[in-house]
């Protein structure tokens, strides 16, 4: 450890909030649909774009109306990419956006890349570079970056909608709430990110592959195409599909120390900023900080473990021999899967800003991480996307969680739970209930279906069975496996990459298959923990809109003081904790706690 | 009209409108200010030499050279082609890649646990071929005196994330630097001054680690004594 590694994340935790806090304030005025600085510029296309998708802006919708858009649009998206990418190398894909001729990926492997991508989870079974063509990264892939990070904002916007709302049924409109979105939030961070991206060495070309003839003369072929646009929105909408195999761990993506700052910075921006517009928009700013402090502290705890333990080093290092100590001119610890540049300090937060937030992005291999190190991006999943979370969907998520702890808070008062001003009764609670176990759920019957079963294990790489012993799997097989299902659940998109769902002989998808279990098993868990959870985010929206505002009384509990914070944080831990605990065991605690080699 | 048969029209207008907005005309306006605006950026940071393109600057290059056989010809196994680290050159940090280290053509990471034999094996496989480079074949002696197992700087024996690190840490590159001396018969400080030259800074002064990039030291190493090949 070192202290430029700690100032780096202080330093980190300061700027994000001082970008969010301004960028909070300017995404509730959107939402409000008050004058914000970029009306000027957006104001007539975004008239434009409601007359001509026909859509009536000035209706409300109630949240059955909201829900039915939502899901035909992105019905409409998953039919539109699957095309996309099953068309590769058809006739109308002009050559210079397939340079290399790529084929099609299988139908099972695009089956689990669209609804990937759709879900906003971007899990990759395959290897951008060796998988997709520039066409597929443009119009495929990079669009659905958009869209599926709207999806996710405005779902929380009609959530708080739905918590102030002050009669009637509306939750506002879907199709205005997208539009702006893309228009008015999206659109101008994604530039800005882009070119400051581009102004520190990301790639963006259409050239085909690069031979370079090595000073000691080898041939080496160097992967190019348009990166810095797809790479900024994906960090943005916290979708984490990196355009090469290695993410943001690759040069091209994440060339150097600032880079890697900034892109942190960007990750976290706009789950930081809803925080802080859902205390503008409730006109109840303290609860913001509330939920922001409560977020906060597990961020930090999350953290420091995953810096102290990468920093100490794994035991396969030290029974290597080696010193993984800080000595002059190297940071030592664990740099398995890491990259020189961004060390100790920069791989360990880039990790947990990438695992709490649902982006998945990474800058350095999860699986190498050490044990404990390991531990901590499970950990973050395991509460289900409420730290930060992904754009919208970690509002969503901690707002259903801030229901259970007002409902568990009044029941240890014995006083009628109320939440700003609202009462809340059974149907909320239970739907609140609903929406989180759903992915708990969903993550741990995939996982225990993907152990049990032979075509489960046939992803399991080879890395992670015993040496010597064939087919013996070791803890790491079973972290492997249910990390895959975890992270796919919680629509993250990281992964202990060693678990395989593609077999790719050839780059071009020549000869290439699909492990059908696999990608299929992953795609409807994705799917089902995405759009379930936002079903019932959206039904508790139209519970609470109709209630009455009752004034608070000197019995109601207050959610805005630090004791709230306390009980917050002890609902969360507890339900992850409760479902998860049994299952970590088997995994990463297991490789954390012993020095044992497997 | 029925509101789904509504949503269901909206729905296809909005992903064909969003999919040009976001797909074609996002992109490509990015694209076209990159290359306008960062030629050499965009465009991967080439590094041209006699008219030859010899690198990126900030991909990483395995500076390993064929291994000849008894019969003339480059040696093979399973395929692809066996290569020695060269002795005179800064050598990069192992990297993962499949078809031959430092394949920007498909990058990737060991995926190694931190529990695994595997990893352990890897680790002293690589340790000890760090120890053997630096090692003088004549003498037996170690270029940089008394460097052992435990003095190895670990970005030297684990692998990269991307495959394709351009960087090795200050302290592999001294280590490293007793050898290019004593190789192309340099003093020491003038390859440490090198060395010092082609060192990236932390960003902001706090952000990351210091890193020295391996194949522009090692192309002012060829200015410097003339290329060797």
């Amino acid at each position: 450890m070192t202290f430029a590694g700690w100032f780096t994340i202080i330093a980190f935790v300061v700027v994000v909030t001082a970008l969010a806090f301004p960028l909070g304030g300017y995404m509730a005025k959107v939402y409000a649909g008050e004058r914000v600085l970029f009306t000027p510029i957006f104001g007539g296309p975004e008239r434009f774009l409601y007359r001509i998708l026909r859509v009536d802006e000035t209706r409300g919708q109630d949240w059955k109306a909201y829900a039915k858009s939502l899901i035909i649009f992105s019905l409409a998206g998953w039919i539109f990419l699957y095309i996309v990418l099953r068309t590769q190398d058809a006739f109308f894909v002009p050559h210079s956006l397939n340079p290399l001729a790529y084929h099609s990926a299988p139908a099972d492997v695009v089956f689990n890349v669209t609804s990937s991508f759709l879900t906003n989870t971007n899990w990759q079974f395959y290897s951008g570079e060796t998988t997709m063509n520039y066409l597929s990264q443009m119009i495929g892939l990079t669009v659905q970056n958009w869209l599926s990070a709207g999806v996710g904002i405005v779902v929380a916007v009609a959530l708080v909608r739905g918590i102030i709302g002050r009669s009637g049924k509306s939750i506002g409109n879907f199709w205005q709430d997208m539009v702006r979105t893309i228009l008015y939030v999206l659109a101008p961070l994604s530039v800005l990110v882009a070119i400051v991206l581009a102004s520190q060495g990301v790639i963006d070309n259409l050239s085909t592959y690069l031979t370079v003839h090595t000073v000691t003369g080898l041939t080496q072929t160097i992967a190019m195409g348009p990166v810095a646009g797809q790479h900024a929105i994906m960090l943005l909408g916290t979708n984490g599909g990196g355009f090469f195999n290695t993410n943001a761990a690759h040069p091209f993506e994440n060339p150097s120390q600032f880079t890697n700052f900034f892109e942190m910075l960007s990750v976290l921006i706009i789950p930081a900023a809803l925080v802080f517009m859902y205390g503008r928009m409730t006109g109840n700013r303290r609860q913001g900080y509330a939920i922001y402090a409560t977020i906060m502290i597990m961020f930090l705890g999350a953290v420091i473990v995953a810096y102290v333990a990468e920093a100490h080093g794994s035991p396969a290092q030290h029974a290597a021999g080696l010193h993984t100590g800080v000595i002059s001119g190297s940071g030592g610890g664990n740099m398995e899967g890491k990259e020189q540049r961004f060390g100790i300090a920069g791989s360990a937060l880039f990790d947990v800003i990438t695992t709490v937030t649902s982006c998945g992005a990474v800058n350095s291999a999860i699986e190498s991480f050490t044990g404990i190190g390991g531990a901590v991006p499970f950990a973050n999943l395991s509460a289900s996307e409420v730290i930060f979370g992904g754009v919208g969907t970690g509002l969503y998520s901690i707002l259903l969680y801030v229901l259970l702890a007002v409902f568990i808070g009044g029941l240890m008062v014995g006083r009628t739970p109320e939440w700003l001003g609202k009462k809340l009764e059974a149907r909320e609670i239970k739907l609140a209930g609903l929406g989180i176990l759903i992915t708990p759920l969903a993550a741990l019957f995939c996982t225990a279906l993907a152990t049990a079963s032979k075509a489960g294990r046939a992803s399991i790489s080879e890395v992670a069975t015993s040496a010597g012993k064939l087919g013996i799997h070791t803890p790491q097989a079973f972290s492997e496996t249910f990390y895959a299902y975890l992270s796919q659940a919680n629509n993250n998109g990281s992964a202990f990459a060693g678990y395989t769902g593609f077999i790719q002989p050839n780059a071009g998808n020549v000869g290439s298959h699909g492990i059908s279990f696999a990608d299929v098993l992953g795609g409807f868990d994705m799917i089902l923990a995405r759009y379930a959870p936002i079903l019932f985010a959206l039904a508790v929206a139209g519970a609470l809109a109709g209630k009455r505002v009752t004034p608070a009384g000197l019995g109601t509990m207050r959610t805005d003081n630090g004791t709230f914070v306390v009980l917050l944080i002890g609902v969360i831990i507890l339900v992850g904790a409760l479902t998860f605990f049994p299952a970590l065991l088997l995994g990463p605690i297991v490789q954390g706690l012993t020095g044992h080699l497997y | 009209m029925k509101p789904w048969v509504r949503d269901t029209i909206t729905s296809v207008l909005a992903v064909i409108v969003f999919a040009i907005l976001t797909g074609l005309a996002y992109p490509l306006v990015i694209e076209g200010i990159s290359q306008v605006a960062f030629p050499g950026d965009a465009n991967g940071q080439q590094i041209h030499l006699d008219g030859k393109l010899v690198g990126s600057k900030i991909i990483g290059q395995s500076f390993t050279s064929p291994v000849i056989g008894k019969n003339g010809k480059p040696e093979e196994k399973e395929g692809e082609l066996v290569t020695e680290p060269d002795p005179r050159y800064f050598q990069s940090r192992p990297s993962a890649t499949e078809g031959g280290a430092d394949n920007a053509a498909a990058s990737t990471f060991s995926n190694h646990g931190p529990n695994s034999v595997k990893t352990k094996e890897a680790d002293e496989e690589n340790a000890k071929a760090y120890l053997e480079l630096n090692t003088n074949p004549a003498t037996k002696a170690e270029y940089d005196p008394g460097l052992t197992v435990a003095k190895i700087p670990v970005d030297a024996v684990n692998s990269s994330a991307s495959g394709l690190d351009p960087e090795i840490s200050k302290a592999n590159a001294w280590i490293q630097a007793y050898r290019i001396a004593a190789v192309r018969h340099l003093s020491l400080a003038s390859v440490d001054g090198l060395i010092a030259k082609y060192t990236s800074g932390r960003g902001l002064g706090f952000s990351g680690e210091e890193g020295v990039n391996v194949l522009e030291l090692n192309l002012a190493l060829d200015r410097l004594t003339g290329a060797t090949n």
